[in-house]
């Protein structure tokens, strides 16, 4: 039975911009189960990266909530955060994702290092899951002698290795071409889906979201449409790019 | 090993180009640095060496010389007077001045003679052979140093080239004992006694009939060495024309002595300082490129403390090997250096500046861990 992972209660994020103030997430709440992989679009300017960094507790909301695993994050000390973003998220982004003095292999485990889980299970668990991304014979490679479907690859198996309760995934497919995109989102939502993970992608790439099972869109901060059904999420992706 | 470690080292292994480039260059200010803190060692040591090394704790000079050595003229009535005292163990007079000697491939040793009575303060402990053995005798004890520059030993005869009024006399002395670390104003010594020295030293036409010899101070060793002040305001208070100095005061005034030392304590403070700058800049730079890293390891859950320690242990590192290829370079320089090149490697001193070059890894990359410290995940990232 699927359990609520990540909740996001009426959660509002004020800036103050030319003397005004803006509210770039107004009002949003939405949960997201054990296991589902949730995509997160709308046009620039939607507020859906600010509604990722602060589920990636990287920004505390101005007001509402927002729990993971029943912790309610927007009230939590620095401190407390950088420890949950340790042990209850996992997180890939957009570009320079990959520490470039460490090989695939050292990438993936420095997450377990964090967590002080590096023993030999944890490590024999990071090769396992590289084998499962296709990166067996890139384990002792440094991210820039790998493509950026590879580098991508390992900083999914990063997002993983410590069972986090949550993975965000910040534009995933910016620097991939069409091929390795549609690859590294299929593969990113097995991985959910098998892990049992509350899976969260940003995208501007609508066809991305043939490979989630649901999407929130956002637009001027507002939570304005939710696609659930497979016939309402096919229609969208196959709309193209946003 | 702890998860900064593992970071700093791993960047530094798989940079090791870049790193060992910024090691090479700290290493060359090591070498800098140790060879000016020689350098100073070498050149305050052949100035103050012998006064340094004086067994006494006093030493007397004229009245208004203002403790310059060459400056200061007493008789031998003030030596008397001065031995009369009470708490005054020994003293002994000691006369100065410069002359040379022939060496047999025609060259010129330009050595500091000193005038001492044997067996008094002033003249240092013979560490091969004799003291000479009468105040009248034509023999002499020479420095190590001499010895060196040389290769005269002890048994053979030196020929002192000396201008007597407005010709130049030559003298012929028995080498009769060694001694060491004994060098005065820049030159390597050499002791004979007083009425040798009176009939040797460069003398103007004035002087040429002269045999009493001039004193140019009296250097006291106290029956308790504990009453430096007291004994000094007895002397100043009892003999006349005379004040007495200890012996940091006596060292402090050898001309150009602590001119000298201040320029070069200057120099290596600066080489220090321009070293900060250099290490500085260096991470400063290479924090700056690593802003998105930065943001990274900060975003998926490193603390400030792992990243900022990670920044001063590298910082360390790089300083350390920087620090040792330098002290290698330096000791292994030094073997080529010839005696007369005034460098003296002292431990205290060395420690002093390897302990500074090692503070200056930290303090010039401080300005880079506070920044790296400060970095926002969300900014680097872009996320904002």
């Amino acid at each position: 039975m699927s359990t609520v992972a990540l909740e996001v209660r009426n959660v509002i994020k004020t800036f103050s911009l030319d003397g005004g103030k803006i509210n770039a997430v107004d009002d949003v709440s939405f949960k997201v189960n054990s296991g589902e992989f949730v995509a997160l679009v709308g046009p620039s300017g939607s507020g859906k990266t600010t509604m990722l960094s602060i589920l990636a507790a990287l920004l505390t909301p101005t007001e509402g909530q927002v729990l993971i695993d029943g912790q309610d994050l927007s009230r939590m000390s620095e401190k407390k955060r950088v420890v949950l973003r340790r042990e209850k998220i996992g997180f890939t982004f957009q570009s320079n994702n990959l520490i470039p003095y460490l090989t695939a292999k050292e990438n993936v485990e420095f997450m377990l290092r964090l967590n002080g889980k590096a023993d030999r299970a944890g490590r024999a668990r990071t090769q396992e899951l590289l084998a499962r991304l296709g990166l067996s014979d890139r384990l002792h490679n440094l991210p820039a002698q790998m493509s950026g479907g590879q580098q991508q690859r390992v900083a999914i198996a990063r997002a993983l290795i410590h069972n986090p309760t949550v993975v965000l995934a910040d534009e995933p497919t910016a620097s991939l071409d069409t091929e390795r995109a549609y690859q590294v989102v299929e593969t990113f939502a097995n991985l959910i889906h098998e892990n049992q993970r509350a899976g969260i992608m940003v995208t501007h790439d609508l066809r991305m979201c043939q490979y989630v099972d649901r999407v929130l869109m956002m637009r001027d901060g507002k939570l304005v449409q939710v696609y659930e059904t497979k016939d309402e999420i096919m229609a969208l992706a196959n709309g193209g790019v946003h | 090993m702890g998860l900064s470690t593992y970071l700093a080292l791993k960047e530094i292994w798989r940079n090791r180009g870049r790193f060992l480039l910024v090691a090479l260059v700290i290493a060359l200010i090591t070498l800098l640095v140790l060879f000016i803190a020689a350098l100073g060692e070498g050149l305050g040591t052949n100035n103050r060496q012998y006064v340094s090394n004086l067994d006494a704790q006093l030493v007397v000079f004229l009245d208004k010389s203002d403790f310059i050595i060459t400056s200061s003229r007493l008789d031998q009535s003030t030596l008397k007077a001065v031995r009369r005292l009470d708490g005054i163990a020994e003293a002994g007079p000691i006369s100065t001045s410069s002359t040379a000697i022939l060496l047999p491939d025609g060259k010129v040793l330009k050595v500091s003679m000193l005038g001492v009575e044997s067996g008094r303060p002033g003249l240092p402990p013979v560490i091969e052979g004799r003291t000479y053995q009468t105040q009248l005798a034509k023999e002499v004890v020479i420095d190590r140093n001499v010895a060196l520059r040389s290769d005269i030993k002890v048994g053979d005869e030196i020929t002192i080239r000396s201008t007597q009024g407005t010709k130049d006399e030559f003298f012929t002395l028995k080498v009769v004992g060694l001694t060491e670390g004994q060098a005065y104003f820049f030159a390597p010594t050499i002791f004979v006694p007083p009425s040798t020295w009176e009939r040797v030293r460069p003398k103007s036409e004035a002087e040429a009939s002269k045999t009493i010899p001039d004193i140019n101070v009296i250097a006291i060793k106290l029956d308790d060495p504990s009453q430096v002040e007291v004994m000094k305001a007895r002397i100043n208070a009892t003999v006349s024309n005379v004040q007495a100095a200890d012996i940091a005061t006596t060292i402090n005034n050898i001309p150009g002595y602590s001119a000298q030392q201040g320029t070069v304590q200057t120099q290596g403070v600066f080489t220090l300082l321009i070293g900060v700058l250099v290490i500085g800049g260096f991470f400063q730079i290479q924090i700056l490129q690593k802003v998105p890293q930065i943001g990274v390891l900060k975003a998926i859950g490193s603390s400030n403390a792992v990243v900022g320690l990670a920044a001063v242990i590298q910082i360390m590192v790089v300083t350390a090997i920087g620090v040792g290829i330098g002290g290698l370079l330096t000791y292994v320089f030094s073997l080529f250096f010839p005696p007369t090149i005034p460098l003296v490697f002292n431990g205290q001193a060395s420690a002093f500046a390897i302990a500074a070059l090692l503070f200056i890894g930290p303090a010039g990359g401080l300005v880079s861990v506070i920044y790296a410290v400060r970095i926002e995940p969300l900014k680097a990232l872009r996320l904002s």
